[in-house]
C-alpha cells in the first residue's frame, strides 16, 4: 500500500513535469504561429500574389502603312495557326499521322513537336503549322473528332498585298535576333516580329507599339484560372507614306524583267512618289519564314534583289551629271553660255586622246547644243577650265556625292571627288585627265538613283532645297505638327543659269537632234525634258577602239554599260522628276530614256486621275 | 479518507456508458467537424472526394471508441503483450511481403480499407509499456537489467519502421517510448542517456536512409537554397501560413490551397490550410481545443487507480500530443517534414481509427477509474 502510494506521487510529479514541457512546447509552436501569421505576415501575402498572380504580355497590333491615298500597303491579316494541346491528345502519334494526311509536315517538323511534347508542360499548346490555307483549316474543323487537342487559332502576321512592287521600300518584317532583343519586353514575346528593312525598320518603334498586359491568376502548375485585369497596350501608329501604291506598282512591271532602279520624286515637296528596285523581293516571303535555299538565292544573286539599289546602289551619272558641269562653270562665270568649243570627236591632254561619244564629232557646240546632243568634247573643255573642285562643289549643292537623310535605312553617299579628297585617299595628286572624265560623268564620280531625282528636282523647281522624303505624316495626333514643313531653303544659284539648264534638257527631248528625241511626249502639257546618260562600266582601250568598238549587246551582261535618264514634267511648270538607271541596260538614249517617259506619262496621268494625289503639301 | 475502490466487473454496460466522459467525445466531434470543414474546402467546396469519406470513418471511429471504453480495463493489460505482437509480426510480414513493392511500403490493403501497422503499433507499444511498467517494483524500475527488455521492445519495432521508409513514426516511438520511462520513474539521467545514445546513432542511422529522407532533412536545414525541389513544401506552406494574417482569407479563398501551391492540402499540410482560410485566430483556436483534449487525458490519467491506467492514459495523450505537435511544427518549418498527419483533421483512415481506439483506452481508463489493479496482477482475472 505504502509502495503503491509512493509510484503515485512519483508518477503525478513526473506527470506534471511532463504536461509543463508540452505547455511549454505548445507556447513556442503559438510564438512561431503569431510569428509568421501577424509580424511577417504582409511579406508572406505579397509572397502568395507573388504565386497567384502572373503577368502576361499582350503584343499589341502593328502599324499598318498606306501610301499617299490610303491604300494600303502592309497590314496585319489573321495567322490560322494548327496548335496542339497535349494532354488533351491521348494518342499523340496517331493524331500526329493522321494530322500529316491533312497537312504537309516535314520529318523536321515532326520531330520538332516531338520534342516540345516532351519539353513543354503537357498543358501548354504548341504550334504545329503555322500561315494555314482556308483549306486546311477547314479540313481540320471536319475532322475535329477524330483529332482531339487540335485546335486552330488565330494569331497576326503581316501581309503586304503588293509583295515585290513595294518590297525595297517597305522592307519586311522577320522573326526578333539576340542583338535585336534590347530592353523592350514585346521583343521577348515568342512570335514577335521586327522591321529588318524598309520603313519597317526605320519606323519600327512607332509601328510597334507598346506592349499591353494582363493578369491572370495561375496555380501551381502555372495553368490559366483566370484573368485579372488586361490592359490591351498602345497599337502601333499607322503610317501614311507619300507613295503613289499605283504608280509604284505600274514602274514594277515595266522594270520587272531587268536590273533597273527608277525614283519618282514630286519636285516641290520632295515626296517620293515611287521608288522601284528590280529584280524585286517578296517580303511576305520573310514573315512566313524563308527556307536557306531561298534566303541563299536572294543574297548570292549579281542583281542584288535584297539591296533597295535606290539609295544603295552607286554608279557613274555619265552624262546625266553635265548639268552640274554646265552650272558650275557658268555660275563661276568661267565660261558664257553662248562660248563656243569645237568638237572633232575628240581631244588630246598631254598623251592621251578623250573621245567624245561621236566619232564623227559634233563641230562647233554652244552650251545648250552641246547639252542638247551631249558633246563629250564640250564638256572636257568645261570641265578642263573649271577644275574637279568647283564641279563637286556645285554638284554637292544639288544633293551629290553625300547622304540625303532620307527616312529610309541604308542610303549610301555617293562620291563628288575633290583634289585633296584623292590625294588623302588615293594618296596620289589629281590628274587633269580625271577631269575630264569627271566633266562627262566618269571616273570618280558616283550618285545613287536617289540624288539623281534630287539633282533633278533642284534644277527644275528654281534652285530649291528639297529634300526627299517617304513618310507622308503620322497619322496619330503627334504628327499633325510635322505637317508644318520649314520653308525650304534657296541653293542661291541664279535665275539666269538655271534657265539655260533647263533649255538644254527641254532641247534633249524636244529637239530632232536632242538625245532623246525618240521618248518625247506630244500631248500638249505633259511634255517631258531630262538628260540621257551612259556611264562606261569598263576602259575601253585603244587597241579595242581602233579594231572597232563591240556593240554593247555583243559583251557579257556585266561588262554592258549603264543606260541612265533623267527626267522632269511638264516642261512648262515642272512638277514631277524621274532617275531611271538600267544596270548594264545599254544606251541611255534608248534603254532608259523611253522607260522615263512611261513613267513621267503615268504619274502624270494619275495625277489628273486623282486630283488631289499628286497636290504638294506647301503649308509654310 | 478511505479510497473507495471499486470492481467494474461488476458494471453494467449501461453503468459504463454512463460513466464515459460525453464532454470529451464532445470536444473530439467538434475537432473532427472542423476537420470535415477543411477537407469540403480543399475538395474546392465539395463532399468528395475527402470530407465525406472522413465523416464515415469518424462514425466508424466513435463506435470503436465507445467499445474499447466499455471494454473491462484489465483485458487491455492482460492482452496488452499480445496486440504487440501481433502489431510487430504484421511489421515484419511488411518487411518480407512488401520489399517487392515502390519501395514505399507503409500499408496493407485489406480490400475494405488500406491499414498501417506502423499507426497501430504506436498505441499497441504504449500499451505493452504500460503493462511492463505495472507489473515492475518501483525499487527494480531503476535497475539497468530490467530497462533492456522495453528498450528491445521499442528499438524492434522502430528499426522496421525506419526500413519501410517512415521517419517520422519511427522517431516518435522513441520519443514516446522515452516518455513511458520518465513516467514509469526511470531516473531522470538513465533517460538522458538513452536519448543521448539515441542521438550518437544518428550518423549510424543516416547510412541507412534512403535518399529522399536526408534530401528531406538537408531541405529542412535551408529550405530556401532548393525553392524548386524539396524545400518547396516547406516555403509553399509559410507563405500560406503567412499570408492568411490574423482572420484569415475566407472559407474556400485560401489562394495557396486552391491554387495548389499548397501540397498534399487534405492530409499532411490540412494545418496550413486551416491557417490560410481562418488566420490565426482559426489556427489558435484548434490548438487550443487539442490542449484542452490533452488536458482530458491528464486528468484521466491522474485520477486512475491503476498504475497501468495512469501509464496508458498519459503515454496515449501524449502520443497524441506529439501527433499534433509534429504535424504543426513540420507545417510552420520548425521542424523537417516528417509525414505526420494532423490528427481527426488529416484525411485518412488508419490515423483516425487508431486515434479513436486511443482516445477509446483513455475513456477506458475513465471508466475504471476505481478499478484497483494489483501490480501482480497481469495474467489473469482474480
Amino acid at each position: 500500500m505504502q509502495r503503491e502510494h509512493t509510484r503515485i506521487k512519483g508518477f503525478s510529479r513526473r506527470a506534471v513535469v511532463l504536461g509543463g514541457g508540452q505547455a511549454l512546447l505548445l507556447s513556442a509552436l503559438v510564438g512561431r504561429l503569431y510569428y509568421l501569421q501577424i509580424i511577417e505576415s504582409s511579406r508572406y501575402v505579397m509572397l502568395a500574389e507573388d504565386n497567384r498572380i502572373s503577368l502576361r504580355l499582350l503584343s499589341p497590333p502593328r502599324g499598318r502603312i498606306t501610301d499617299r491615298n490610303g491604300e494600303l500597303m502592309a497590314l496585319n491579316r489573321p495567322n490560322y495557326i494548327a496548335v496542339l494541346v497535349p494532354e488533351l491528345a491521348p494518342d499523340l502519334e496517331t493524331i500526329l499521322s493522321s494530322l500529316e494526311g491533312i497537312l504537309s509536315i516535314s520529318e523536321r517538323e515532326h520531330l520538332r513537336i516531338l520534342r516540345e511534347v516532351r519539353s513543354k508542360r503537357s498543358f501548354v499548346p504548341l504550334t504545329i503549322k503555322e500561315n494555314l490555307s482556308w483549306e486546311d483549316v477547314a479540313k481540320i474543323e471536319v475532322n475535329a473528332p477524330s483529332l482531339p487537342g487540335v485546335s486552330i487559332e488565330v494569331g497576326q502576321s503581316r501581309y503586304y498585298p503588293f509583295a515585290e512592287a513595294a518590297g525595297h521600300a517597305l522592307g519586311y518584317v522577320a522573326a526578333v535576333s539576340k542583338e535585336e532583343q534590347g530592353t523592350d519586353p514585346l521583343l521577348r514575346l515568342p512570335g514577335s516580329r521586327i522591321g529588318k528593312d524598309g520603313i519597317e525598320k526605320a519606323n519600327d518603334l512607332a509601328l510597334r507599339g507598346t506592349a499591353g498586359h494582363r493578369h491572370i491568376e495561375v496555380d501551381a502548375l502555372g495553368r490559366v484560372i483566370r484573368e485579372v485585369d488586361r490592359n490591351e497596350g498602345q497599337s502601333g501608329k499607322d503610317l501614311a507614306l507619300t507613295i503613289d501604291s499605283g504608280l509604284q506598282k505600274f514602274i514594277f512591271h515595266h522594270l520587272k524583267d531587268m536590273s533597273a532602279i527608277a525614283v519618282v520624286m514630286d519636285a516641290l515637296s520632295g515626296e517620293i512618289l515611287a521608288m522601284v528596285s528590280t529584280p524585286g523581293f517578296d517580303p511576305n516571303a520573310f514573315n512566313e519564314g524563308l527556307s536557306t535555299e531561298a534566303w541563299h538565292d536572294l543574297v548570292s544573286n549579281p542583281k542584288g534583289p535584297l539591296i533597295n539599289k535606290s539609295i544603295s546602289g552607286q554608279y557613274m551619272p555619265g552624262s546625266t551629271f553635265k548639268m552640274m558641269v554646265a552650272l558650275a562653270a557658268l555660275e563661276d562665270e568661267i565660261i558664257s553660255p553662248n562660248q563656243r568649243f569645237f568638237c572633232g570627236g575628240h581631244m588630246e591632254l598631254g598623251d592621251s586622246r578623250f573621245h567624245c561619244w561621236m566619232k564623227e564629232g559634233h563641230g562647233a557646240m554652244k552650251m545648250v547644243s552641246a547639252l542638247q546632243q551631249s558633246c563629250d568634247v564640250y564638256f572636257f573643255e568645261v570641265a578642263l577650265r573649271t577644275g574637279i573642285n568647283r564641279i563637286s562643289k556645285m554638284a554637292r549643292r544639288f544633293g551629290l556625292g553625300a547622304k540625303l537623310g532620307i527616312d529610309l535605312p541604308g542610303e549610301r553617299d555617293g562620291l563628288m571627288p575633290t583634289r585633296d579628297w584623292k590625294l588623302a585617299v588615293e594618296g596620289s595628286s589629281w590628274q587633269l585627265g580625271e577631269t575630264l572624265n569627271a566633266g562627262i560623268g566618269q571616273g570618280y564620280v558616283l550618285s545613287t538613283p536617289l540624288q539623281l531625282a534630287v539633282m533633278m528636282a533642284r534644277l527644275v523647281n528654281g534652285g530649291v532645297a528639297v529634300e526627299p522624303h517617304v513618310i507622308r505624316n503620322l497619322v496619330n495626333e503627334e504628327s499633325i505638327l510635322q505637317q508644318s514643313r520649314p520653308v525650304l531653303p534657296s541653293l542661291g544659284i541664279s535665275p539666269a543659269s538655271l534657265a539655260i539648264v533647263k533649255q538644254g534638257m527641254d532641247a534633249v527631248v524636244n529637239t530632232s537632234l536632242g538625245t532623246a528625241f525618240r521618248s518625247r511626249i506630244i500631248k500638249k502639257g505633259k511634255k517631258m525634258g531630262g538628260k540621257t546618260g551612259t556611264s562606261q562600266v569598263r576602259r575601253i582601250s585603244e587597241r579595242e577602239r581602233e579594231s572597232g568598238i563591240l556593240k554593247n549587246i555583243e559583251r557579257p551582261w556585266e561588262e554592258r554599260d549603264h543606260a541612265l535618264f533623267v527626267g522632269y514634267a511638264p516642261t512648262q511648270k515642272p512638277r514631277f522628276v524621274v532617275s531611271v538607271v538600267v544596270e548594264h541596260g545599254g544606251g541611255g538614249s534608248k534603254v532608259a530614256a523611253p522607260l522615263g517617259r512611261d513613267i513621267l506619262l503615268e504619274t502624270q496621268r494619275r495625277v489628273e486621275a486623282f486630283p488631289g494625289s499628286g497636290a504638294p503639301r506647301r503649308d509654310g | 479518507m478511505s479510497i473507495r475502490y471499486t470492481d467494474s466487473s461488476e458494471m453494467r454496460l449501461s453503468e459504463k456508458l454512463w460513466q464515459v466522459n460525453w464532454s470529451m467525445i464532445m470536444l473530439l466531434c467538434f475537432i473532427a467537424a472542423i476537420g470535415f470543414t477543411i477537407l469540403y474546402s480543399a475538395a474546392n467546396g465539395s463532399l468528395e472526394p475527402w470530407a465525406m469519406q472522413q465523416m464515415i470513418r469518424f462514425a466508424v471511429g466513435v463506435v470503436i471508441l465507445l467499445a474499447a471504453a466499455v471494454v473491462d480495463i484489465r483485458f487491455w493489460l492482460r492482452s496488452a503483450y499480445a496486440f504487440y505482437f501481433l502489431s510487430l509480426s504484421l511489421l515484419v510480414a511488411m518487411e518480407i511481403f512488401g520489399a517487392s513493392g515502390s519501395g514505399v511500403q507503409r500499408w496493407i490493403d485489406t480490400g475494405f480499407f488500406q491499414f498501417q501497422p506502423s499507426e497501430i503499433m504506436k498505441v499497441f507499444l504504449v500499451l505493452a509499456l504500460a503493462r511492463y511498467f505495472h507489473g515492475t517494483d518501483s525499487k527494480n524500475v531503476d535497475k539497468s537489467i530490467y530497462l533492456v527488455a522495453p528498450l528491445a521492445m521499442t528499438a524492434v519495432p522502430a528499426i522496421l519502421i525506419m526500413r519501410q521508409p517512415d521517419l517520422g513514426t519511427a522517431t516518435m516511438l522513441f520519443v514516446i517510448s522515452g516518455v513511458m520511462f520518465f513516467l514509469a520513474g526511470v531516473r531522470i539521467w538513465k533517460v538522458t542517456l538513452l536519448a543521448l545514445g539515441a542521438l550518437a546513432a544518428i550518423p549510424v542511422g543516416w547510412q541507412f536512409l534512403h535518399d529522399y529522407q536526408k534530401k528531406r532533412l538537408l531541405a529542412f536545414l535551408d529550405p530556401e537554397s532548393d525553392p524548386l525541389g524539396t524545400g518547396y513544401h516547406i516555403i509553399q506552406s509559410k507563405i500560406a501560413l503567412g499570408s492568411g494574417g490574423v482572420f484569415g482569407k475566407g472559407f474556400l479563398l485560401g489562394s495557396q490551397s486552391h491554387l495548389n501551391f499548397l501540397p498534399e492540402k487534405q492530409t499532411d499540410f490540412v494545418f496550413t490550410m486551416l491557417a490560410e482560410e481562418f488566420g490565426f485566430v482559426g489556427a489558435f483556436s484548434l490548438i487550443g481545443l487539442y490542449m484542452l483534449l490533452v488536458v482530458y487525458g491528464f486528468s484521466i490519467a491522474l485520477k486512475s487507480r491503476s498504475h497501468f491506467g495512469r501509464l496508458a492514459a498519459l503515454g496515449l495523450t501524449t502520443t497524441f500530443f506529439l501527433y499534433f505537435f509534429i504535424n504543426i511544427a513540420m507545417v510552420m518549418g520548425v521542424i523537417p517534414v516528417a509525414g505526420v498527419p494532423l490528427p481527426l483533421v488529416s484525411y485518412g483512415g488508419t490515423a483516425m481509427l487508431t486515434l479513436m481506439f486511443s482516445f477509446g483506452i483513455i475513456t477506458g481508463v475513465h471508466v475504471h477509474r476505481n478499478q484497483r489493479i494489483s501490480q501482480y496482477q497481469t495474467g489473469q482475472m482474480e
